[in-house]
């Protein structure tokens, strides 16, 4: 009762025995101080959430409340079971995640709406006398007031507002920029959304119904590998983590599993257990390196001439000296090699051309459908060149003979691989293939042996349609030449001897990459050794670090063809794990309908994000790579190098095969108008004036004001503080505020400018109207932002999550209501939604809008382009949908854009739904969501339609439609692929019809999907989930030209750049550390420099918990640098020194972490490490140091851009160009006054004010 | 005003420092500390901690003993006041300057420890600056003693001290005519008794004296009344020993 008089018991003994021959005693005393342990860990609920933060963790949490206040979480423990022969998942969970919690009520919490002061007072000012678009307009309208706001952007004066009053500006920017320049110009950037699926659906949702454009991120955030659609024609497909315990040998390379992957990788050490053998291949002493039986220390970047001297041997022992049939079996079925390949001339050379075609023959060897699209081998058995089934032309315009059975034209075949034997062929001759070893620079080695290397490749005489004779090989026998694998053919650059110094043998890999020779050989030899035995269970773990170089494809591609080679790819336990963010949104199909609002209208507004940033952030003006340098010296006759990289560009764009935004000058609103008036279909008219001349691109002239962006939202994501390559550009152009940009823009240089783009002399600062993020912490993105919205946090709303890493669906719930002021996504965009519909009607009613689409892959348009032709140079005619974009006509009901938002529009019941070329009939589904959610029952356009008014709802949507969650609709879905292929899938649902899977199902514990026909891997008792299962079992095509794995990509660009067959490219040089930058240091001052790698770190997940105290307080406490103990010498530097870290493109500040796990000439910042912790001011730009990606910038890699071509055609995140960074090289040295640029806050605020 | 400060005052004094240290220890059981910034640096601390306490301990029984002490005990004893007062000075001034050394090191790293100094509190500064200026007049008396050994000043604080203790009600009479360094002394002392509940000397009264005959390094600790488990063997199920039941 009383802490003191229970205490007042000095009389009675307290003794009540002695044990452990009186060492231990009992007594009796007051022991309610334990009741206070025991009300520490108590609590009211437990809550299951997770964290929505672009992790392929995706781990479900316990989420503890207690008296209204969460305080805590743990790891649930409870996922399905796996198969009695494989560890369970669990434990899933980090560091990282247990702390979140801190955010919640932290100091950094954004609280209420904050506004930007200035642009408050003016707002307030223009409302006194003006309805809300009058006085943005007002405000747009004066030059002066305008810049008042974007000029001070990123340095606070942030005043609290109501939500009315906010949404009420964010409504009147949104419909001033749709009636002025178009709704194309209100951006929105949010990525992953299978990070929290209906808080991206929120916006994105909001966006297509007023017909806004969303940012692709996947490419942006260069985790897309170009390598996966190039080779399969799909995004990205990879084993999920627990088919690792099934490898026999796992190659990581470049993945740092403990680190990146942490609660995965129990199944890494578990498969150690087992006995897999693991080897291990990065540049540094990471924590993978210690699980590793081998660990090969490449330099890094050169992973390609380590993945090619791989091949070398594997193709030398394994296909050459000795055949493994099990490898020459699945090299003959499921990849290219056995096609043939027209050899061209060039001149008095030879070199590859394009795969031969079914229409290259006498009447198309039979073929009436898409001959052209029909690529052909040679029958073992009846020796005659046949069309193998299979090929992209069996996809479009017939059914049933899309799959990868042995057949052609219904007769059993079996194609030949090679044409060595002296029957097969009529000649050997050299074929030349392009070599860029000689293109080193910037420290890597230079292996100059010219840029053409001739080797000779047995070659057939064809007779054509035309009479014309042409010689063929087949892609392997290519492939081998191309390996340098000498097969006693004679000529030059070929080897038998692996210490022969030639291109790609493991002598020469040893000169290049800094691996010894022999740990080359036994590597290759124990991964394809193991791979025989195991019929392909060797599995390649690969993270974005290999790919986030200039030349990825070539790392990648050479990692895929060892996979090919040995027969893993598709194999439970082997192939190409390539893991990155949490790409997998498993309900895909059932999420697009309501995240584009596809039950209102399609196509949605897309747009690749890359391209835009560099056009809108005027990173092109400052481009510093040629396409003279990396073109090859085989291309094809062209005007190549008369081009900049953003030429090529705008001519994809113009072509249809990359998307634009905006999409053209004028207001698509005005051209539907005009159309309409004009009494002509969209697309002629629209064709019609773009040939005059009256209609351009907005690609053409990014600089122009009428195609800038205008309105930006950022939300579920921190661009500016994380994943924004080119930070300084983004902050000088786009927002137009203070930045570190060093260099001159090509005007200033006198350099060569653009041939296709508008140059003006002066380029805009400043380009966006409006800035809205939307974030539940104080971001960087945040602070930049003109209005910043608070939203829910991770433990304060319902929505859904998925990884590739489990095969699990489970929800992120509101364990309690959104803290502070702050909403959820789905209710923040409601209320713009509705905001939006209340003031439009003044200047929007019911529009026509006009809607640009590239040929889309996955579509018949992704066999539009068998050849480049542009139509705007006069090659071709301009026809929408076939030689350049669609046009689209689509009607916006401005008015009711709240209304559709919260109901699901009649397309779902009228088209249908569908996925990755194929669709299905979804009457059913919608009719059970009517009952489900109910139905909208108050008059107007929506009256009767299902209800989505709360993100629940949304989550059943989605649900509902997907056939990873609705077993009836799997089992329609494998149907309807079954028609394409002539084959019954549907044995891989069946008896899954009545599983559904509802939102209140995964509250209560995480459930595993359905196997669906959107991936290629299944859900089963037998097998894990791994990519390409169904290719290779159900004999489902790859969506490439020839349906099998493309390692011989033939499209004109792609030979003209120098990538129709994988080979070593030196990284390349982006001249940031010449002149201009190295102006800056003093007479010799102490500096090194160093390539500047950017991986992902232990201490946050991108740029979350970077600003959270309790990881801040497991490492430095802000940002710093990780360089090896001999570069530190050299500057005079000891651990935990400030350096500041330099190029042209901008500064850094961040302490040093001295060590002797990195490698001598590179430089590790974690990437996405905020600026807004402990960052002292730089000495060179006077500001504060700037984030990792201040010294970056972005180039475009032409290969990217191709469209209308099978595999390589527009998708969504799917293809186009992404953003590598790796090449970059900075200047380091000791920061000589750390600054911490602190003034006294009553003056930082007057200035912001 | 003499007979407030040395009649009332230690009165008001011992019952806040009783009635407030028990509200503390009801209310706020885990402020019930010593507070040691041992944790935060341990330079100084060793030494200047034990030589503070030794000293202080030693002082504080010396005033305890020989002001409590009725003089008819120590003239029973045959112990001279003289003698009395020329230990009391040599003790004291022994010990009151291992005190005033210890306290130095620890007053100064309070302060200058910029650790140290961000984890203290005004209490936990002041309390240490108001001991080593009690340490100081206490030292300084020593030379106004030093000119009356015959020890019968001293006599008139036992009085004071005992007079006060037993109630008479004319305690503040026996030091009328005393040096104003002795009157300064009590005061401060006085009003460090005041202070001692809201400060860390709060940790005086927690000392874990029992410790040292406390013959177990394991303690259960049962529920109150329960039967002691039997000697030498696992406690049994439902025996009540478990510790967290």
């Amino acid at each position: 009762m009383s802490q003191l008089l229970d205490r007042l018991n000095f009389l009675t003994s307290l003794r009540k025995g002695t044990f452990a021959d009186g060492h231990g005693q009992t007594t009796i005393e007051n022991r309610e101080w334990e009741d206070v342990y025991r009300r520490r860990w108590q609590h009211d609920k437990i809550v299951r959430s997770t964290h929505g933060v672009n992790c392929t963790g995706s781990c479900s949490w316990k989420i503890y409340v207690k008296s209204g206040i969460v305080t805590w979480e743990t790891q649930q423990t409870d996922y399905p079971r796996t198969r009695p022969d494989l560890p369970n998942h669990e434990p899933r969970g980090c560091a990282r995640g247990a702390s979140y919690s801190w955010y919640l009520y932290s100091a950094n919490r954004v609280k209420t709406p904050l506004i930007r002061a200035r642009l408050l007072r003016l707002w307030r000012e223009k409302r006194k006398s003006m309805d809300p678009i009058e006085a943005w307009t007002a405000i747009q309208n004066d030059p002066a007031a305008r810049a008042s706001y974007t000029r001070i952007r990123g340095k606070g004066g942030f005043v609290r507002a109501s939500w009315d009053e906010a949404t009420e500006i964010v409504a009147a920017a949104n419909v001033y920029t749709t009636r002025k320049y178009g709704p194309d110009r209100v951006f929105g950037f949010s990525p992953i959304p299978a990070m929290s699926m209906v808080s991206y659906a929120a916006g994105t949702r909001y966006l297509s119904l007023i017909g806004g454009t969303c940012m692709s991120f996947y490419d942006w955030y260069c985790d897309l590998p170009p390598a996966s659609p190039q080779t399969w024609g799909e995004q990205t497909d990879v084993p999920e983590s627990a088919d690792w315990y099934n490898a026999g040998y796992l190659l990581l390379w470049g993945s740092n599993v403990p680190q990146t992957r942490t609660p995965d990788a129990h199944f890494y050490t578990e498969a150690r257990y087992k006995g897999t053998k693991s080897a291990v291949i990065c540049p540094d002493y990471s924590e993978a390196a210690k699980f590793g039986d081998i660990w090969l220390n490449a330099k890094q970047g050169t992973d390609a001439a380590l993945g090619m001297a791989f091949g070398h041997v594997i193709l030398r022992e394994f296909h050459l000296d000795r055949q493994v049939p099990y490898f020459t079996d699945y090299c003959r079925k499921y990849s290219d090699m056995p096609m043939l390949v027209r050899i061209e001339r060039q001149g008095d050379r030879l070199v590859p051309g394009q795969q031969l075609r079914a229409s290259d023959f006498v009447r198309s060897l039979g073929e009436k459908n898409n001959p052209d699209w029909k690529t052909v081998g040679i029958d073992e058995i009846s020796g005659k060149v046949v069309v193998p089934n299979g090929s992209i032309g069996f996809r479009w315009g017939e059914t049933g003979k899309w799959n990868l059975e042995e057949k052609a034209a219904n007769k059993d075949i079996r194609l030949k691989l090679s044409l060595i034997d002296k029957a097969d062929h009529d000649k050997v001759a050299g074929v030349d293939f392009p070599y860029f070893g000689g293109a080193a620079t910037n420290g890597f080695a230079v292996d100059d042996r010219g840029g053409i290397l001739t080797r000779s490749v047995p070659l057939k005489k064809i007779k054509l349609a035309g009479g014309e004779e042409v010689l063929v090989a087949t892609v392997f026998d290519l492939l081998c030449a191309n390996y340098s694998l000498d097969r006693g053919l004679g000529g030059d650059h070929v080897a038998k001897d692996y210490d022969a110094d030639v291109p790609f043998t493991p002598a020469w890999a040893e000169r290049i990459t800094g691996v010894r020779r022999d740990k080359i050989i036994q590597v290759a030899r124990e991964f394809a050794d193991n791979a025989e035995k195991t019929k392909g269970r060797s599995m390649v773990i690969i993270g974005a670090a290999m790919n986030h170089w200039f030349h990825m494809d070539m790392n990648y591609r050479a990692v895929i063809n060892m996979l090919v080679m040995c027969g893993c790819v598709g194999q439970s336990g082997g192939g190409w794990a390539h893991y990155v963010g949490q790409e997998k949104l498993r309900p895909q199909t059932g999420w697009t309908a309501l995240a584009f609002a596809l039950d209102w209208a399609r196509p949605p507004r897309h747009m690749n994000a890359t391209s835009a940033w560099y056009a809108h952030t005027d990173q092109w003006r400052y481009e510093t790579v040629r396409s003279q340098e990396i073109l090859s010296p085989t291309a094809p006759a062209g005007d190549w190098s008369r081009l900049s990289l953003i030429d090529y560009n705008i001519r994809a764009e113009r072509m249809g095969w990359l998307p634009s935004a905006p999409q053209l000058k004028t207001n698509p609103l005005e051209i539907g108008r005009a159309a309409k008036a004009a009494g002509v279909e969209v697309k002629d008219y629209v064709a019609e004036r773009l040939k005059s001349g009256e209609l351009q691109m907005s690609c053409e002239d990014p600089d122009a004001p009428e195609n800038w962006p205008r309105n930006l939202f950022v939300w579920r994501s921190n661009l500016l503080g994380s994943s924004g390559k080119g930070h300084e550009y983004f902050l000088k152009h786009l927002l137009g505020t203070d930045h570190g940009v060093q260099g001159k823009d090509l005007g200033e240089e006198g350099a060569v400018k653009p041939v296709e783009a508008v140059w003006h002399e002066r380029a805009p600062e400043g380009k966006l109207d409006l800035l809205v993020t939307i974030d539940f912490r104080m971001s960087t993105t945040a602070v930049y932002a003109d209005i910043v919205l608070p939203t829910a946090s991770w433990y304060e709303k319902d929505d859904m999550n998925t990884s590739d890493m489990h095969p699990f669906i489970h929800p992120l719930q509101a364990a309690v209501d959104p803290a502070y002021e702050s909403k959820t996504d789905w209710e923040i965009f409601k209320a713009i939604a509705r905001k939006f519909s209340e003031i439009a009607p003044s200047v929007l009613g019911v529009e026509s809008d006009v809607v640009q689409l590239p040929l889309q892959h996955d579509s018949p348009g992704e066999i539009a382009q068998g050849v480049v032709r542009d139509w705007k140079l006069g090659e071709c005619e301009l026809i929408p949908g076939k030689t350049a974009p669609a046009y689209i006509s689509i009607e916006r009901d401005y008015a009711n854009i709240y209304k559709r938002f919260t109901a699901l529009g009649p397309l779902m019941e009228k088209i249908g739904n569908g996925g990755k070329g194929i669709a299905w009939d979804t009457k059913n589904e919608v009719h059970h969501l009517k009952a489900l959610n109910g139905t909208v029952t108050e008059e107007g356009v929506t009256k009767g339609m299902a209800r989505i008014d709360t993100a629940i709802d949304a989550a059943e949507v989605v649900l509902m439609l997907a056939p990873e969650t609705n077993g009836e609709v799997a089992v329609k879905a494998w149907e309807v692929l079954g028609k394409a292929t002539g084959r019954d899938h549907r044995h891989l649902a069946e008896g899954k019809e009545d599983e559904k899977i509802r939102f209140r199902d995964i509250a209560a514990q995480p459930r595993k999907i359905i196997s669906s026909p959107t991936w290629s891997g299944i859900e089963s008792e037998e097998v894990c989930y791994n990519a390409g299962w169904t290719n290779v079992h159900e004999l489902i095509p790859w969506r490439t030209v020839t349906g099998r794995q493309q390692l011989y990509q033939d499209h004109e660009w792609m030979r003209a750049f120098g990538e129709g067959f994988v080979t070593w490219r030196p990284p390349v040089d982006l001249k940031t550390v010449g002149k201009t930058a190295t102006r800056a240091l003093a007479a010799n001052e102490p500096h090194v420099v160093l390539n500047f790698l950017t991986p992902h770190q232990k201490w946050g997940i991108h740029s979350t918990y970077t600003d959270n105290l309790l990881m801040l307080t497991l490492n430095r406490g802000g940002p710093v640098v990780w360089i090896s103990e001999v570069d530190a010498k050299k500057v005079g530097l000891v651990d935990n020194d400030w350096v500041e870290v330099f190029n042209i493109n901008g500064a850094i500040t961040a302490r040093a972490v001295v060590s002797q796990r990195m490698k001598e000439g590179s430089m590790f910042m974690y990437h996405a490490q905020e600026k807004i912790v402990n960052t002292p001011g730089s000495q060179l730009t006077g500001k504060r140091g700037g984030i990792h990606n201040s010294v970056t910038r972005i180039v475009l890699k032409p290969t990217h851009m191709i469209g209308g071509y099978a595999q390589l055609a527009y998708g969504f995140n799917y293809y186009g160009t992404v953003g590598s960074n790796r090449d970059e090289f900075v200047i380091v040295r000791k920061l000589s006054k750390v600054d911490w640029l602190d003034e006294p806050a009553t003056q930082i605020t007057e200035a912001a004010e | 005003m003499h007979n407030f400060l040395f009649g009332i005052y230690p009165y008001i004094a011992i019952t806040v420092m009783v009635m407030a240290s028990i509200v503390r220890y009801e209310r706020d059981p885990f402020t019930w500390k010593s507070k040691s910034s041992q944790l935060l640096r341990k330079r100084q601390f060793v030494i200047g901690s034990v030589l503070f306490h030794v000293g202080v301990l030693i002082i504080f029984g010396g005033h305890l003993v020989g002001l409590l002490t009725p003089i008819s005990v120590f003239d029973t004893l045959g112990i001279s006041h003289e003698a009395k007062q020329i230990l009391a000075v040599a003790a004291g001034g022994v010990a009151g300057l291992m005190a005033l050394i210890g306290g130095i090191l620890l007053l100064h790293r309070r302060l200058f420890d910029p650790r140290i100094r961000a984890n203290s509190t005004f209490a936990d500064t002041g309390i240490l600056v108001l001991l080593m200026a009690q340490l100081l007049l206490g030292l300084a008396t020593i030379t106004v003693s030093l000119r009356h050994l015959d020890g019968e000043e001293m006599v008139k604080f036992m009085n004071w001290a005992q007079a006060v203790i037993y109630l008479r009600g004319n305690a503040a009479d026996y030091i009328h005519d005393v040096h104003w360094l002795f009157k300064v002394h009590i005061v401060l002392g006085l009003t460090i008794f005041l202070l001692f509940p809201f400060t860390r000397l709060v940790h005086m009264f927690s000392a874990p004296v029992r410790y040292l005959w406390r013959p177990g390094y394991q303690i259960v600790r049962s529920r109150r009344g329960a039967q002691p488990a039997p000697t030498g063997l696992a406690p049994l199920p439902r025996a009540g020993m478990e510790p967290g039941e």
